[in-house]
């Protein structure tokens, strides 16, 4: 175990002192696709509860392809699959954009996590209680201004727990990144492995690294839950 | 009664230590034509297959194949699943650290592969700024993170070798260093391979790339590397060694 944490912690945590590889790498992934993913799916999930099926039909589409087949097959098809097509090839920024393996990696996995979140704001959106939208309603308020000050910060409080998975099942996802050559920290542990035949250890380094990053990121919700959902927590007595 | 009794054990103990004796267990990860794959029937076939089942015929015992994961094969063998890893090994210090090698099988050399005529040399000068890919775990990933990532050239590892060659082939990367008989026959030879070929010459050092492949053996099983040993000795002195070569290769793959 010495031996692996000596010679592997530079690249476990930031650098193989070429590439930024490990920690840093999955950190990285995690953030951007997350960030992309939320960003993106809060419209999305309005249009796919829309009553217009013409908003609704093409989000409805895309979350059940992204969601209908395995991450790991849209990230050879976009890391593989895209740049063996001539017309990705011969277009200037196509090229270059898809000729580094990072950004077609973050790409499958900011799709692939922004069609979870969409179900689940979506499905957040459905349950808002009657009564919230009601009393909006008497207010007077436009429909924007009532999914703006309503709807949406209720939905998204409501998500919280559902959303937190999603969050940590990305983490977990992030292991396929070296399929695009992307370092992240099982790539690492493979290196280790292969360089000392010590697998359980190495693996085992790993493992102890990912629980690490989930168990910060549980406290994290964990006192976002507390603060946003305050007003539906148990009364005490 | 006891007397019977305990003779028949003896009996038995000799039994089945001359079973013992007249086993030898290979792990082989059959992945790697044409020294070690399965035919269509689901036999192991290929150059290392036949010397192991040659070595076993001359030390008098059956030949038992064991299938691991390449990755695995060290770990295995230490745990005794089987008694060498007879799997394309290269006898390299790292590996040798861990466990013994039989005497040298064969030494097939290492080369890089890039678009033909692209003027690319196997050398950290000229490679400088080019992506050149490798295989994770290998000694040719070991060598270009040694010799030419530190001058600058942009090392990129792939989970395997399919993988190298497809990027090389779509334009990801400039050049691939790997085994020179694994890229003319899963490579070169076949219709994807055109418009490639070997980039400069063999690229040599002992250190990292190893003095060829070997049986790998367990430290303290030093009788059965004695015996091991004269029996390749004998294969290679008779010309049976030159013979099962034939079969498979149209060069010398002994090596120096």
């Amino acid at each position: 175990m010495s031996d692996i944490i000596q010679q592997f912690w530079r690249a476990f945590l930031w650098s193989d002192g070429y590439h930024f590889s490990g920690v840093a790498i999955t950190l990285w992934l995690l953030a951007i696709s997350i960030a992309f993913g939320f960003v993106v799916s809060i419209p999305l999930s309005v249009a796919r509860v829309s009553k217009n099926k013409l908003l609704a039909w093409p989000v409805w589409l895309y979350t059940y392809v992204f969601r209908g087949t395995p991450l790991y097959v849209q990230l050879l098809l976009f890391y593989t699959g895209m740049y063996s097509l001539d017309v990705v090839r011969n277009h200037e920024m196509l090229n270059v954009f898809f000729r580094d393996g990072m950004n077609c990696t973050l790409l499958s996995f900011g799709l692939n996590t922004c069609a979870y979140t969409t179900e689940i704001f979506a499905g957040a959106i459905k349950a808002t209680p009657y009564g919230e939208i009601e009393a909006a309603r008497a207010y007077g308020m436009s429909r924007f201004t009532l999914y703006r000050r309503v709807i949406i910060p209720s939905a998204l409080r409501r998500a919280l727990p559902a959303y937190s998975n999603e969050v940590i099942l990305m983490l977990h996802a992030t292991t396929v990144a070296f399929t695009a050559t992307v370092p992240d920290i099982l790539k690492v542990a493979r290196d280790a492995n292969s360089a000392t035949y010590d697998s359980f250890d190495a693996f085992g380094l790993a493992a102890l690294l990912y629980l690490c990053i989930t168990f910060v990121l549980v406290a994290l919700f964990r006192r976002a839950e507390r603060k946003l959902l305050a007003h539906l927590r148990p009364m005490n007595g | 009664m006891k007397k019977t009794i305990a003779a028949l054990s003896v009996v038995m103990l000799a039994a089945s230590l001359s079973v013992s004796a007249k086993e030898i267990r290979f792990g082989v990860d059959a992945s790697y034509a044409p020294f070690e794959s399965k035919a269509t029937s689901g036999e192991l076939v290929g150059f290392d297959i036949d010397l192991g089942n040659e070595i076993c015929k001359r030390l008098h015992a059956d030949c038992k194949w064991v299938e691991n994961d390449f990755d695995g094969m060290i770990p295995a063998l230490k745990a005794k699943k089987f008694d060498g890893i007879l799997s394309s090994m290269s006898m390299t210090e790292q590996r040798m650290k861990e466990i013994s090698f039989s005497s040298k099988l064969f030494n097939t050399p290492t080369r890089m592969v890039a678009k033909a005529h692209s003027g690319l040399l196997p050398t950290a000068a000229s490679l400088k700024g080019k992506r050149v890919g490798v295989e994770q775990g290998t000694i040719q990933e070991t060598y270009a993170k040694t010799y030419w990532a530190p001058k600058g050239v942009d090392i990129v590892p792939y989970k395997d070798q399919n993988q190298v060659q497809a990027d090389l082939v779509a334009g990801r990367l400039d050049a691939t260093l790997q085994d020179a008989v694994e890229a003319s026959e899963g490579f070169l030879k076949k219709p994807e391979g055109k418009g490639f070929d070997f980039a400069g010459k063999n690229v040599v050092d002992k250190k990292t790339l190893g003095e060829g492949a070997g049986i790998g053996l367990r430290k303290e099983d030093v009788a059965l590397k004695a015996d091991i040993d004269k029996a390749i000795a004998s294969i290679i002195k008779d010309g049976t060694y030159k013979k099962l070569e034939k079969k498979y290769f149209d060069f010398d793959v002994y090596g120096k």
